[in-house]
């Protein structure tokens, strides 16, 4: 990763847009497990890539807006992606020396994080996952980590403007 | 919270819009791209379709006086008009564990909370939220939906629950002894107030008999095409049914 700190404002918050639209994307609901967490996956990412910008508290944000956005309880997405996000800005120096599939390992561990964060939720206000079925996002999430980071590496450096 | 949910919805709209943007677009590119000899066939099944159904309407006329008259007799209360709006689903819950979907009717259209959805084949479910422009629908499949029932062959009462899966209720509480059988039709009681009475919800699939369990297993199939269905149907009760004393003679009193 480049340690460029002069983030394109726009690109950061058109990125969160476009997760979110993703992340409400119809899906068959037989396939509505294999969803990626993309938000997550993004917020991972930032946090990154630009950790002294990005932490805990925009973790929190953007996890209010997914909460309104996908209609769950307010404050389940901001909890998980908080503690996610933590954990991202304690690590992220070693992290980001990793080769791309340890890193991969890695982005399995905390989105696993998340959906158990997610799934506490759901077993406080109704029907939650009997089994570990609910990490098979984090699996999914975890195998296009790869090809997201590349993605926004390239786009990330292409776009930074040094207005900030 | 609702309030402010509400307000929000909104924002959730926007969303929800750029997400349907593909599947507009494939409508749109399937309209202009038909050709002449598929419009045309489709022409004349729909006609042909017309056709059968006019005929089935042909007596429905009679049928139908003839079920009021006789429900005068009996002193029932009388069939609720009821009007219908066409709503189109533009978005699943994200949730893999509830079955809730998303429709283009919210309260600027006059959709209430608990209103009955059905498709063309039987009941969808009921709106369990709204905002302006849109409204959440909770599906009959859903694990946390029960719907009173009857058999339609014999009236039977149920209640057939979702257990988490689109191809399948239970109904619940079935005894032994019951007259249920594999294909009976399950159609809404309208016990519980909230959906109308008459609809088909689902058709029995499958009648266990464990002489270990206290009741029978009973598993049902629902008839509306609930991952398939894109236009459905809103039902809106005009009059909803008033309550009135009745009389040792089994005369109406006077209010």
């Amino acid at each position: 990763m480049e340690f460029q700190q002069n983030p394109n404002i726009v690109i950061v918050v058109l990125s969160f847009f476009l997760a979110l639209a993703l992340s409400v994307l119809p899906l068959p609901l037989n396939w509505a497990w294999f969803r990626p967490e993309f938000v997550a996956l993004l917020v991972i990412y930032w946090v990154m890539a630009l950790p002294d910008r990005m932490g805990v508290g925009m973790a929190f944000g953007v996890g209010l807006v997914q909460d309104v956005v996908e209609n769950a309880v307010l404050g389940q997405h901001a909890l998980a992606l908080v503690a996610v996000a933590y954990v991202c800005v304690l690590s992220y120096r070693r992290i980001r020396n990793y080769a791309l599939w340890q890193q991969s390992a890695w982005v399995f561990v905390l989105i696993g994080i998340h959906q158990l964060f997610c799934n506490w939720v759901h077993s406080l206000t109704g029907p939650a996952s009997q089994s570990l079925i609910f990490l098979v996002p984090a699996l999914v999430s975890a195998l296009i980590w790869p090809m997201m980071l590349i993605a926004m590496e390239w786009l990330r450096i292409r776009t930074q403007s040094s207005r900030f | 919270m609702d309030p402010v949910r509400a307000k929000l919805g909104l924002i959730t709209h926007s969303v929800y819009w750029v997400t349907n943007l593909p599947s507009d677009f494939g409508d749109w590119v399937g309209e202009r791209f038909t050709s002449k000899q598929d419009l045309l066939d489709e022409n004349a099944a729909l006609k042909e379709e017309l056709l059968i159904h006019k005929r089935k309407v042909q007596q429905m006329a009679s049928i139908y006086a003839e079920n009021v008259r006789l429900q005068q007799l009996m002193n029932s209360s009388e069939r609720l008009n009821e009007r219908v709006v066409v709503a189109e689903i533009f978005g699943v819950s994200p949730d893999p564990l509830a079955h809730k979907v998303i429709i283009n009717k919210g309260s600027r259209d006059g959709v209430y909370v608990g209103q009955p959805l059905v498709d063309a084949d039987g009941l969808m479910g009921q709106v369990v939220e709204v905002s302006p422009f849109s409204s959440h629908v909770l599906l009959i499949t859903d694990s946390t939906h029960a719907i009173p029932v009857h058999i339609n062959r014999n009236g039977v009462r149920a209640v057939a629950e979702g257990v988490g899966d689109l191809y399948q209720l239970e109904l619940r509480h079935v005894s032994n002894t019951v007259d249920i059988q594999e294909g009976d039709l399950l159609v809404s009681s309208g016990l519980g107030q909230r959906f109308p009475a008459g609809y088909p919800v689902a058709i029995v699939d499958t009648v266990v008999h464990d002489p270990g369990q206290p009741f029978a297993r009973v598993t049902a199939r629902p008839m509306a095409q609930l991952n398939r269905s894109r236009h459905v149907l809103l039902v809106f009760n005009e009059t909803r049914p008033k309550l009135e004393p009745i009389q040792s003679d089994g005369i109406p009193a006077k209010p």
